[in-house]
């Protein structure tokens, strides 16, 4: 007799019974989300009518003052080379991607890439500072700076609306064993409270855990502002912040376990539109 | 099975003994599990059903209600990911129910569920190795008030 299957029996049946013995209790929230789709959604959906208000208008988007001075800094020659992002890619929307041929728009939709240079992943953060450090020879942003979210967020914004691409489940894609390392952490029980990603993000999506209500935990929003941090934040904050709630041992701002994990966060979102900047709780 | 299940058992006393730095690890008591069950009290004391409903309130502590309905209207969101508990004290005994709390993934490994009095977890943030969620007087507390669900 196979134990699960019982217990997954008595949770189901638990299930229906909590919604027939509740309906009305203060709080008490069923999922609307389980039965409507079996596919992949943004956070977007679960997130309240006024965030997501704010997130359709620019005018509203509470990121939008990072982002701009973000614009401010890409048309800004630095560093001793003294060149500028827009000298070699044009404007953040030329799509012919300036003197060097590299727009912009499609970025978001397709990082992480596999980095020749250091036979890793790379993420927009950390092109970002390669350009800064290579092309214009001026001082890397530090991760979680002012000037790196907005230029992330810039970055990103140019792919909104596009679907998000991958291809690192193919065995012969440079990202394959970063992807398959990614899948190992999403699955690993961690922390005190010895949870998953999967726990949460694939096993109860719409579902509440307390007040909140959990999503896919999918990507293509980052960088994302958060009422709570009253901030735009990094996917890595996130993973941070999602690492500490179940008091597990959080990992650091582009170390390489986050970004085999967010290469493979990228491919569970795959076809997903890109949000950025998006605006969450 | 079982006998795995004793030996994480063991194993986290182990942990907790090397790896917590002075401050104050939680002493596992050695309990025996029968059939997936815990018969004996942790503590040989009997709970406290009252400070049991508060503990499975409190965020920091038990937080049940993270993933549990329960019987109590005054708090406000109770989670969903879990089974209701309204009646668990008439569908579950008390063995059973010290099981669940001290280490439901003996009764079903694939469980979301934390094991509340169990130490040697992956990778647990600095200030929580060697520790359990609740101390063993608290798992009796728990028990003793689900036991009034009924
Ligand atoms: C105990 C439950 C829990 C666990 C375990 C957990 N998360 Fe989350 N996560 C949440 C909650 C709650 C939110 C906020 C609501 C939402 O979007 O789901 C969230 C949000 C997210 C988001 C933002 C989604 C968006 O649309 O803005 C991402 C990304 C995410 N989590 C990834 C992860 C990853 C990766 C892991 C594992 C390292 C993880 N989470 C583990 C509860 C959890
Ligand atoms: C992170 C989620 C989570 C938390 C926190 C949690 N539980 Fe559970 N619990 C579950 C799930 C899911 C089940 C369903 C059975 C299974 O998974 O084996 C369950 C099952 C149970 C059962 C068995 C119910 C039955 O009828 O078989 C009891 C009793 C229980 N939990 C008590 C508690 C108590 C008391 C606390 C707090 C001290 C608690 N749980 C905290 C997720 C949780």
């Amino acid at each position: 007799m196979n134990f699960k299957t019982i217990t997954t029996a008595v949770a189901l049946v638990g299930a229906s019974i909590a919604l027939a013995a509740c309906q009305g209790t203060a709080g008490y929230e069923p999922n609307p989300y389980d039965s409507m789709d079996g596919g992949i959604w943004s956070g977007y959906k679960t997130a309240s009518v006024e965030t997501q208000a704010m997130q359709n208008d620019d005018f509203e988007n509470p990121a939008m003052p990072w982002v701009d001075a973000a614009a401010e800094l890409y048309d800004k020659a630095d560093g001793e080379a003294n060149v500028s992002c827009a000298d070699c890619h044009g404007a953040p929307d030329d799509e012919t991607g300036g003197l060097k041929h590299i727009p912009m728009k499609g970025v978001g939709a397709s990082y992480p890439a596999f980095d020749p240079e250091t036979n890793k992943p790379i993420n927009i953060e950390m092109r970002i500072n390669q350009c800064r450090t290579k092309y214009q020879k001026a001082k890397a942003y530090k991760y979680e700076s002012d000037e790196m979210l907005g230029m992330t967020g810039l970055v990103a914004m140019q792919s909104r609306g596009m679907e998000r691409v991958s291809t690192a489940d193919f065995p012969d894609d440079k990202l394959n064993a970063f992807w398959k390392k990614g899948e190992e952490f999403y699955y690993q029980r961690r922390g005190q409270l010895d949870l998953a990603c999967s726990n949460c993000h694939e096993d109860n999506p719409g579902n509440m855990i307390r007040a909140e209500r959990l999503s896919q935990g999918q990507s293509n929003g980052f960088p994302t502002y958060r009422l709570k941090w009253q901030k735009p934040g990094s996917l890595h904050r996130r993973f941070r912040g999602c690492n500490k709630n179940i008091r597990a041992q959080p990992y650091g701002y582009g170390s390489d376990e986050y970004m085999n994990l967010e290469t493979y966060l990228a491919w569970r979102g795959r076809g997903l539109p890109i949000e950025a900047v998006s605006v969450r709780k | 099975m079982k006998h795995a299940k004793l030996m994480t058992a063991a194993f986290g006393l182990a942990l907790a003994g090397t790896i917590a730095t002075g401050a104050q690890a939680a002493e596992l008591v050695n309990y025996k599990i029968v059939d997936e069950t815990i018969p004996q009290s942790l503590t040989g004391k009997p709970g406290d059903a009252a400070k049991g409903k508060k503990i499975v309130i409190h965020r920091k502590k038990g937080n049940c209600l993270a993933c549990h309905v329960m019987p109590i209207p005054e708090q406000q969101f109770h989670g969903l990911t879990g089974t209701d508990l309204n009646g668990v004290g008439s569908r579950l005994d008390e063995a059973t129910l010290r099981m669940r709390l001290v280490d439901p993934k003996v009764i079903n490994d694939g469980t979301m569920m934390p094991s509340f009095y169990k130490t040697g977890q992956h990778r647990v943030l600095k200030k929580f190795i060697g520790k359990t969620i609740l101390n063993a007087q608290e798992v009796e507390d728990i028990v003793a008030y689900l036991m009034t669900l009924k």
